[in-house]
């Protein structure tokens, strides 16, 4: 004979952030792919020691132009990601679709800029080792960026239609994961485009 | 609440919201943690019994010097596919599956977190293994070892496809043991029965929880490298060329990076079964459950930090190789931490003997000698002797033999009655028992003696004035009996499965929630999830009677809870099933096997994946729910 102890129908059927499964998947998801791209770091600066000069003599530096105008356009990108999450959590939909549509264009300029980076890395990834670290580094990095972009579209896609109360789950978590790919870009922007500059 | 037919209403309606669907397609698209575990399971230990083939025609064609049974190009294939087979297709995927198969029923909830998510992972396991071995069978199995070294495996050593295949293999088991990784972490984190606070935590879930930490920070090191095999392979980077300033070392620090965790990935779930067994058939708690979880949590981190000890024969500096030997001893004080408690509990209890627990008596025994040689190996020049040596050979397989599979073989003796519904022939389980221990240290012992006569890995035969024929010859023999005991092992789950005698909810009288449950378990696991009040709930309750109501029926919905208390937080409607996890999976497959020819596998693969992801997360519009 069992006796009721806990009666939960009461408790709602969504939450937002570090109270659902979904924020924790989404950070150990971030987690992963963080872990890989940090070790690429540094197997990055390991490899500088193979080196005498940095970047490898007949190796010029890469162009900064495009590369810092997407950093600047990244760090820009937050603001209306801030208001995709504050539009998630407060179920505007309205709101939440035309920034979700904002960081959809935003994100594909940034896909854009990111072509023109790797036009100017002025390397080939088979010229040397330190040419096939910054191409692996930007690349694993431009793989994420045309990932969250199209998640982005996708999920625009999603809540313009009928939704339901889970979508705006997946705006907010999807949120997390932007800031993500903007944090993890700034160190290794630095590491790619402004270390050789200085060495 | 408590009359017959509102409970009979009440299971009726779970059993339609969370039966399996029928049929072929059903199998498919199944996405319930039971019936995935399982077939992790069973897939594992067909490829357990591949490799094992692959085991005994190593010994077959070392039992007597320069024997012609296999040439040394089959003999390389072997020998690696062997070892890439029980590392990446066995061991790890079997340690999870018990995971994914326990742990929701041990912390009392319906499926783990992202049930589509865990199909999508067994399917990409699949793949992988059929990779591998359908390569082999064509004669292009990898042949530069377990563990790929470059530059053996870079562009210029081993031209075809072979280091290729294993790299890609890399690429499939990877992504599955991440992906069982995450399910473990999230379900254990906030998907426990109300109640049931970390400190109430059963310590197989504990040690599920460290170890699937350790594969999310261990598996992108390996993830990363075989990535950069992969370019300099096919795309021609240089991470690994010399000659254009890469460094094959880097190739050892991240493969090692990984692999010595990979080892403790394999043992710690196996302490999580021991712990269980000795606790039931001692017939009371573990001795010290905080220093337990405090060895698991320390072995968990300690594990990162011992990588070097596999390069102690590359030149580095010395004063890196000491801090690494400092931490490969240090790490035999949480092991043995553990071991102390697992005595004192046999030592104060009223011991059952039963085949579950000889298994583990056989794991201690074993174990503490692979343990031995391993504090041996952490001291360089011991090690810089016996690198490359039988010695090795020994003691990785009674580390992992021993520590492992021993306790895996309890594992599923012990949980097949929770798994079958029938229990397991205790005298088949003795046999079986005798005699892989007895096989297992034919086999096994007198390659310590080999390696430090000189004996080095790998070789595919040797001249018989070496002396190290009559040794061989014993091993081989042991290797025979030990296949034997597999098989008594194999027969007693056939006869339980289908002779058993019905063996009821809790035939071993254990304190954990599965037991709570019918055997096998319905496919919502529990009819009212249960309220924990205890460390021990079956024991302070034998039929929990305190549970939670107002879970609909009519939705796959569970409760979802705070990390660390398990105080209710909201309830979450789970996925149920769907055919886009394995189109996921297939569009993977697709993508990796054409990069083996060309980097465009990349884009059509990415592209693939798009479209079956978009198809995945599309909203099913046919059960609108009322908005917020």
């Amino acid at each position: 004979v069992i006796r009721p102890a806990l009666d939960v129908s009461a408790l709602p059927s969504h939450a937002f952030g570090h109270r659902t499964t979904l924020w924790w998947g989404v950070v150990l998801m971030l987690t992963i792919e963080g872990a890989a791209l940090a070790l690429t770091a540094v197997a990055f600066v390991y490899l500088r020691q193979s080196f005498s000069a940095w970047p490898p003599e007949g190796t010029p530096p890469p162009d900064l132009i495009a590369a810092t105008t997407n950093v600047a356009l990244l760090l820009l990108s937050l603001l209306p990601m801030r208001v995709v999450e504050r539009a998630a959590r407060e179920f505007r939909r309205t709101a939440l679709v035309v920034s979700l549509g904002v960081m959809t264009v935003l994100g594909a300029a940034s896909c854009v800029l990111r072509g023109f980076e790797l036009a100017a890395l002025n390397c080939r990834w088979d010229d040397n080792a330190y040419a096939s670290a910054v191409w692996l580094l930007v690349g694993m990095h431009a793989a994420h960026l045309l990932g969250a972009t199209l998640e982005n579209l996708l999920l625009t896609a999603v809540i313009v239609g009928p939704v339901e109360p889970k979508h705006y789950v997946d705006a907010d978590s999807n949120a997390f994961y932007w800031y993500f790919i903007v944090g993890a870009w700034t160190p290794v922007y630095v590491l790619v485009y402004l270390w050789p500059h200085w060495a | 609440m408590a009359t017959a037919t509102t409970a009979g209403t009440e299971r009726a309606a779970l059993e339609r919201t969370w039966a399996a669907p029928p049929g072929l397609l059903g199998f498919v698209r199944s996405a319930a943690h039971k019936a995935i575990a399982l077939r992790y399971i069973v897939t594992a230990f067909g490829f357990f019994a591949l490799g094992g083939v692959l085991a005994l025609l190593m010994r077959l064609q070392l039992a007597t010097p320069e024997a012609r049974w296999l040439g040394p190009d089959l003999y390389d294939q072997v020998f690696t596919v062997h070892g890439s087979t029980m590392m990446f297709l066995f061991a790890v995927p079997v340690m999870e599956a018990m995971g994914l198969y326990l742990v929701p029923l041990m912390i009392g909830t319906r499926n783990v977190a992202f049930p589509r998510l865990n199909a999508f992972g067994y399917w990409t396991y699949l793949i992988g293994g059929l990779l591998l071995w359908v390569s082999f069978a064509v004669n292009s199995g990898p042949d530069v070892g377990w563990f790929s070294y470059v530059p053996l495996a870079g562009p210029a050593f081993a031209p075809g496809k072979r280091a290729d295949i294993w790299a890609q293999l890399i690429t499939f088991t990877e992504i599955a043991a991440l992906v069982a990784g995450v399910e473990i972490i999230v379900t254990t984190l906030k998907m426990r029965a109300p109640g049931m606070s970390l400190n109430r935590m059963p310590l197989l879930v504990w040690a599920m929880l460290v170890t699937a930490f350790m594969v999310i920070f261990a598996m992108p090191a390996i993830m990363v490298a075989s990535t950069m095999l992969a370019m300099d392979r096919l795309v021609d980077t240089h991470f690994f060329n010399v000659a254009e300033g890469g460094d094959p070392l880097l190739w050892q620090h991240l493969f090692w990076f990984f692999g010595h965790p990979e080892v403790y990935i394999i043992f710690i779930p196996a302490t999580g079964f021991v712990s269980q067994i000795v606790s039931t058939f001692a017939r009371r708690p573990v001795v010290g459950y905080p220093a337990m979880v405090l060895a698991l949590v320390a072995t968990g981190f300690l594990g990162f930090g011992l990588w070097v000890h596999h390069m102690f024969a590359t030149g580095l500096p010395k004063l890196g190789e000491s801090f690494f030997t400092a931490a490969s001893l240090l790490i035999a004080i949480p092991s043995g931490v553990q071991v102390f408690c697992w005595l004192a509990t046999l030592r104060g209890g009223r011991v059952l003997v039963r085949a579950p627990l000889l298994y583990v008596s056989g794991f201690v025994a074993i174990f503490v000698l692979g343990g031995l040689t391993g504090v041996m190996l952490a001291i360089v020049p011991i090690d810089l002797q016996t690198h490359d040596t039988y010695f090795v050979v020994a003691h990785l397989h009674y580390v992992l033999i021993g520590g492992a599979i021993f306790p895996l073989l309890g594992a599923i003796h012990y949980w097949l009655p929770k798994m079958s519904g029938r229990m397991p022939s205790e005298r088949l389980g003795r046999w079986g028992f005798a005699v892989l221990f007895v096989g297992f240290n034919l086999t096994f012992f007198p390659m310590h003696q080999l390696g430090l006569a000189g004996m080095t890995r790998r070789v595919y035969t040797y001249l018989p004035e070496t002396g190290w024929g009559r040794l061989n010859f014993v091993a081989s023999a042991g290797a025979a009996l030990l296949a034997f005991g597999v098989l008594l092992f194999l027969a007693n789950v056939a006869w339980t499965l289908t002779r058993g005698p019905l063996a009821g909810d809790n035939p071993w009288g254990a304190e954990t929630l599965e037991w709570a449950t019918t055997s096998p378990p319905p496919s919502y696991n529990f009819e009212h999830l249960p309220v924990v009040e205890n460390r021990y709930p079956l024991w302070a309750d034998p039929h929990p009677r305190r549970v939670v109501t107002g879970l609909r029926t009519d939705r796959r919905d569970v409760l979802v809870t705070d990390a660390i208390d398990a105080t209710p937080d909201h309830r979450h409607f789970l996925d149920g099933p769907s055919i886009w996890p394995f189109l996921s999976a297939l569009a993977v497959g697709v993508g990796v096997i054409t990069a083996l020819f060309t980097a465009w596998g990349v884009v059509i693969g990415g592209a693939l994946l798009l479209l079956t992801l978009t198809g995945w997360f599309w909203p099913e519009r046919d059960r609108p729910e009322p908005g917020p």
